[in-house]
């Protein structure tokens, strides 16, 4: 088989896979575990293979046209290069990843067929924005992730968190996608073609005539889909989903392509410098905002997702001062330690019954109940520190070096303003990151007190998974730095010293404070005691979770922290505590600026249609009823009545006849 | 008068063979016969229609329900006389055997069995009358203007052979009409088994207990005083007074 | 003869009908002056046929030939007409066609053709509520509660 052919199959199979879930899942139960599983697995065989065929060389395009579509014309397309080949192979990876370990986590959910089709079609939507080489089959893929994330999100709509949840999600990023596809259609109209390779033809040539005004358009749908700053909210409430979603969500899908879709188009951002500031100033505020929210959140997944914002902020970052191969770089590595972090995640909330944190560190022994997730989350959240030789350690010094290269001003494509702003920004960040990675290790396995009530063992499904995800959570930045320039831009991904020594020592830094606060605070733990757990010993791993997200509010009366004064997060954030725990207010925000506006319109809407509308139509509808009244009089149901009217118009009409014939 | 002339037109065109062949025919006809020369047989023809007219009205008007059919086997028998004035004898026996033989025994065996009242009965007419007459003498006006206008000079020659003798008519029923005649058979048997289908009492009433019946002949008294009853002949309800009676019981 | 004479006949005659048909109460009345409004029809068609008979030559004779058909299909419809009749005479206990009004628009038995108490809306809106028989079975339990 062609590389064409691999490639073109890589997205077909798990949306086959997905059709034939949804076909089969009542009819035949028994096929639904292996086609949720199957099709990821053969495509990330597949994917690799397309990456092993393209190596890195020049890129592989194919295009068809199916039908002329006006003057632009849409065509099925690929585009593989570096970029796209690995990524692929993260999603691939990681949703296979995902669909084992959903396998165990949901094994008793009724639910469970359309969940794993949903997955698969989440997946092969990603692969389609990876591999399309046409930005209208890539804006395809691209609202199928929203629809499917709405759907996902909402799996538990039982509660309703996860209905507002779901609903918050799709409009929010639906708010991004209405510039993006304008963005679009700009874009392809300036460049007479939606082919990512005539695109960027036309940028090299500087054949684009309003690049500003395109890069912001097409920023506002990367922000929607990256959950970046101020289009983040979000995510943080997207965590009312099931932990394998937001695993997927946060690893390789969705918030990927946002990034991905900004690292395959940045020719067109560096086209114009404000663009690029504005990605530098959007990333910057996204990084050290979503840090001090970290640090906030109660709920373990909460505290995970604004870690995703804040990582995915060192991405956007990285393309904002031009690097797009350390972008993609910490992406890949990203997206193997975050997928890590849920998965892990997951398993030991269905071990303590509780998303809280509080609730975690006033248990003991939770690290011998659950060994698999303490050893890999262990790892994973040294990698999310960045603490050498952790892969998010090279990923992260190669977006800083990049940072730090324009900032030193040696490199023209772009700003040293938007270098400075991303390296100060990243280097608080990777203070922040540290902080909050060590305060979920200490508060969740560092407990005291009573026994973690027992949930019996877990799944070997969802164990075996942890430990398949740690290898590249451990060894991947390491072995891969050196090869990676070869797939990418050629631009060296190399660990330079000042960053290194700057972003390990401020690493070293927030963890240490944070040790010594958590020393401080814990013993504060015995005297408050808090936490509701969900107990269900013979429920599985999404039961328990689904309880403790619905039972979070009513437990500490906030879906995202718990008043408890052991949380060393309190004493570090000091005043900020307040506002970093309901996301700097960022909602509240909305809700007054947008919320309140459109629900007074609503209403002032319904008192038009109420009131006077229907009055007009009432006022209306009043005469021909009356008329209607009036001819309803005549139906007597007397039949010589009704003959005698017949017979009596025939005779008018006869006479009528009659002398109109005659001409009198 | 333009009327009289186009009316006279209408007729011509209704008898357009009659006219092609013989142009002058009418004409001659209508200077021979003036409109009003009345020869034997119209005198005849006029009396036993004033008749047959005045025997109409009553039979329209009378109060006597049973009176209205007898009135009407005089109208029908007046009838019969016209179809013999006019020498067609065949169906004037025709007439005679089934509308006086038949349709009226027909029509008084109606009567009796719907406990027609005998005697005078002050609502034979309902509350249309007026309307009722309004419409019929509007109409008969305009009939009888247009009708005169066109043949008021038209002459029927009813002398030489008669047209329609018994043989005449046979033989032009069962050589122009055969397909016709056995196509109205099949009519008549259809009518037949219609007419016992709707006279045969339905199904759920014919099942039901002697006490329905009996409930019918002692209720019949009372029915030309029943008011606007709205009774079912059949479903599932009617068995809902034979149950009652049960129950009463 | 002068076609006038049956031809004015007949016209009338017809008229007379449909003053019949219009104003009659009893349904078999009103049989009897469609009766009338057929044969007026007959007349005219016989008076026709003779004088086209002489008048054009015709030999086939169709008006005699109709006039056989109307009152062979008169006497069918006479024997239906009087079944229906029966039939409603059967169900209904009247004959009188300004009762039967259940296709009146807002069909109200309070209206003022009835004043039965036995009936209302129910009955009459239901056609298969046999209110007559559910009378005499009224009085019957009436007659064993007295008992």
């Amino acid at each position: 088989m062609t590389t064409t052919t691999l490639a073109v199959l890589v997205p077909l199979l798990p949306f086959l896979g997905a059709a034939a879930g949804l076909l089969l899942g009542r009819t035949a139960p028994g096929f639904v575990r292996p086609l949720a599983v199957m099709p990821p697995l053969a495509s990330l065989v597949l994917a690799v293979l397309v990456a092993v065929r393209q190596g890195g060389d020049r890129a592989v395009d194919a295009a068809t046209e199916l039908t002329p579509t006006g003057s632009v014309p849409i065509e099925l397309a690929l585009h593989i290069d570096g970029f796209a080949a690995l990524v692929a192979v993260l999603v691939a990876f990681v949703a296979s990843c995902v669909q084992i370990y959903s396998t165990g986590y949901l094994r008793d959910d009724p639910r469970y067929p359309s969940y794993a089709a949903l997955v698969s079609l989440f997946t092969s939507a990603m692969l389609l924005v990876v591999y399309s080489g046409d930005l209208i089959v890539l804006l395809v893929g691209w609202e199928i992730m929203g629809i499917c994330s709405y759907f996902l999100v909402g799996h538990y709509w039982e509660t309703p968190e996860a209905r507002a949840a779901s609903i918050k999600a799709f409009l929010v990023t639906k708010l991004g996608d209405v510039p993006f596809l304008i963005g679009l259609f700009a874009l392809a109209t300036d460049a007479g073609s939606f082919r990512i390779t005539k695109v960027l033809d036309t940028v090299a040539s500087g054949g684009l005539d309003h690049p500003t005004l395109i890069a912001l358009l097409l920023l506002a749908g990367v922000a929607g889909k990256s959950a970046q700053f101020p289009l983040h909210t979000w995510l943080p409430d997207a965590m009312a989903g099931p932990t394998p979603v937001s695993a997927l969500i946060h690893a390789a899908t969705m918030v990927a392509a946002g990034v991905y879709f900004v690292a395959r188009l940045l020719p067109v951002f560096e086209a114009s410098q404000a663009a690029m500031v504005v990605l530098a100033v959007m990333a910057s505020v996204t990084m050290v905002g979503s840090g001090l929210a970290a640090l906030a959140q109660d709920d373990i997944k909460r505290v995970l997702a604004y870690s995703t914002i804040g990582q995915l902020g060192y991405m956007t970052g990285a393309l904002a001062v031009g690097d797009r191969g350390a972008a993609v770089f910490h992406l890949l590595s990203h997206g193997a330690f975050k997928a890590l972090l849920f998965l892990a995640a997951g398993v030991i909330m269905h071990a303590s019954g509780t998303n809280s944190l509080a609730a975690m560190s006033r248990m003991g022994n939770l690290r011998d109940r659950v060994p698999d997730a303490f050893w890999t989350m262990t790892v994973a959240l040294l990698a999310l520190a960045a603490i050498p030789p952790f892969s998010g350690f090279f990923s992260k010094e190669s977006v800083l070096g990049a940072a730090e290269h324009v900032a030193t001003g040696h490199t023209e494509h772009a700003p040293g303003a938007a270098g400075w702003t991303v390296l100060v920004a990243g280097l608080l960040t990777a203070l922040l990151t540290a902080a909050y990675a060590t305060r979920l290790w200490l508060l969740a396995f560092r407990g005291h007190g009573a026994e973690a009530p027992d949930h019996g063992r877990q799944p070997r499904t969802m164990t075996v998974v942890l430990w398949v995800l740690a290898v590249p959570s451990l060894a991947l930045g390491g072995l891969a730095y050196r090869s990676l320039p070869g797939w990418f831009d050629g631009r060296d991904l190399t660990p330079t010293l000042t960053t290194s020594v700057l972003g390990t020592g401020v690493a070293l830094v927030g963890g240490i404070v944070t040790y010594g606060a958590w020393r401080h605070t814990s013993t504060l733990a015995a005297g408050v005691p808090l936490g509701a757990v969900a107990a269900h010993p013979e429920g599985d791993a999404g039961l328990v979770e689904a309880e403790a997200i619905a039972s979070h509010a009513p437990a500490y009366g906030d879906v995202a922290s718990a008043p408890d004064p052991a949380d060393p997060g309190r004493i570090l954030l000091g005043p900020l505590h307040r506002h970093a725990a309901v996301g700097f207010h960022l909602d509240a925000v909305y809700a007054t600026l947008f919320v309140r506006p459109v629900q007074a319109a609503a209403s002032l809407v319904r008192f038009l249609d109420r009131e006077v509308v229907e009055t007009y139509v009432r006022g209306a509808g009043a005469l021909p009823r009356l008329l209607g009244t009036a001819v309803r009089r005549a139906q007597t149901g007397n039949v010589q009545t009704y003959v005698s009217a017949l017979l009596a118009g025939t005779v008018v009409l006869a006479v009528a006849a009659l002398l109109v014939a005659t001409g009198a | 008068m333009t009327l009289a002339a186009a009316a006279a037109t209408a007729a011509h065109a209704l008898a357009v063979p009659a006219s092609a062949a013989h142009p002058t025919l009418t004409t001659a006809a209508a200077e021979t016969h003036g409109f009003l020369s009345p020869t034997g047989v119209e005198v005849a023809f006029l009396l036993v229609g004033l008749v047959t007219f005045g025997a109409a009205l009553v039979t329209v008007t009378t109060r006597q329900l049973v009176h209205a059919a007898l009135w009407l086997v005089v109208t029908l028998g007046g009838l019969a006389v016209e179809y013999l004035l006019l020498t067609a004898e065949f169906i004037a026996w025709v007439q005679v055997l089934i509308y006086v033989g038949s349709v009226v025994v027909l029509l008084l065996f109606g009567l009796m069995l719907t406990k027609a009242p005998i005697g005078r009965s002050p609502d034979a007419d309902s509350g249309n009358r007026w309307a009722a007459l309004t419409v019929a003498v509007a109409a008969a006006a305009a009939l009888v203007w247009v009708v005169v206008d066109a043949f008021r000079a038209t002459w029927i020659d009813l002398d030489g052979p008669a047209a329609g003798t018994t043989a005449v008519t046979g033989a032009s029923l069962f050589q122009n009409w055969v397909l016709p005649f056995e196509a109205l058979s099949v009519l008549l048997l259809a009518a037949l088994v219609g007419a016992i289908v709707l006279s045969r009492k339905a199904k759920a009433e014919s099942s039901s207990p002697p006490v329905n019946s009996r409930t019918i002949t002692e209720s019949s008294p009372s029915v030309p005083d029943s008011r606007n009853h709205t009774i079912g002949g059949n479903g599932p309800v009617e068995g809902t007074g034979p149950a009652k009676q049960e129950g009463a019981r | 003869m002068h076609l006038a004479y049956p031809a004015v006949l007949a016209a009338l005659l017809f008229c007379t009908g449909v003053y019949g048909v219009l104003a009659r109460r009893n349904a078999i009345l009103v049989l009897m002056s469609v009766e009338l409004m057929l044969n007026a029809v007959n007349l005219n068609l016989v008076a026709f046929d003779v004088w086209l008979s002489r008048t054009a030559r015709d030999t086939l004779h169709s008006g005699q030939a109709l006039t056989l058909f109307t009152i062979a299909i008169a006497a069918a419809e006479i024997g239906i007409g009087l079944a229906i009749v029966l039939a409603v005479y059967r169900n209904r206990g009247t004959s009188d066609i300004d009762r039967l009004r259940d296709t009146a628009e807002g069909h109200e038995p309070d209206g003022p053709e009835s004043e039965g108490a036995e009936t209302d809306g129910r009955d009459s809106h239901d056609p298969d509520s046999d209110a007559r028989t559910a009378g005499p079975a009224d009085r019957a339990g009436k007659a064993e509660a007295t008992a």
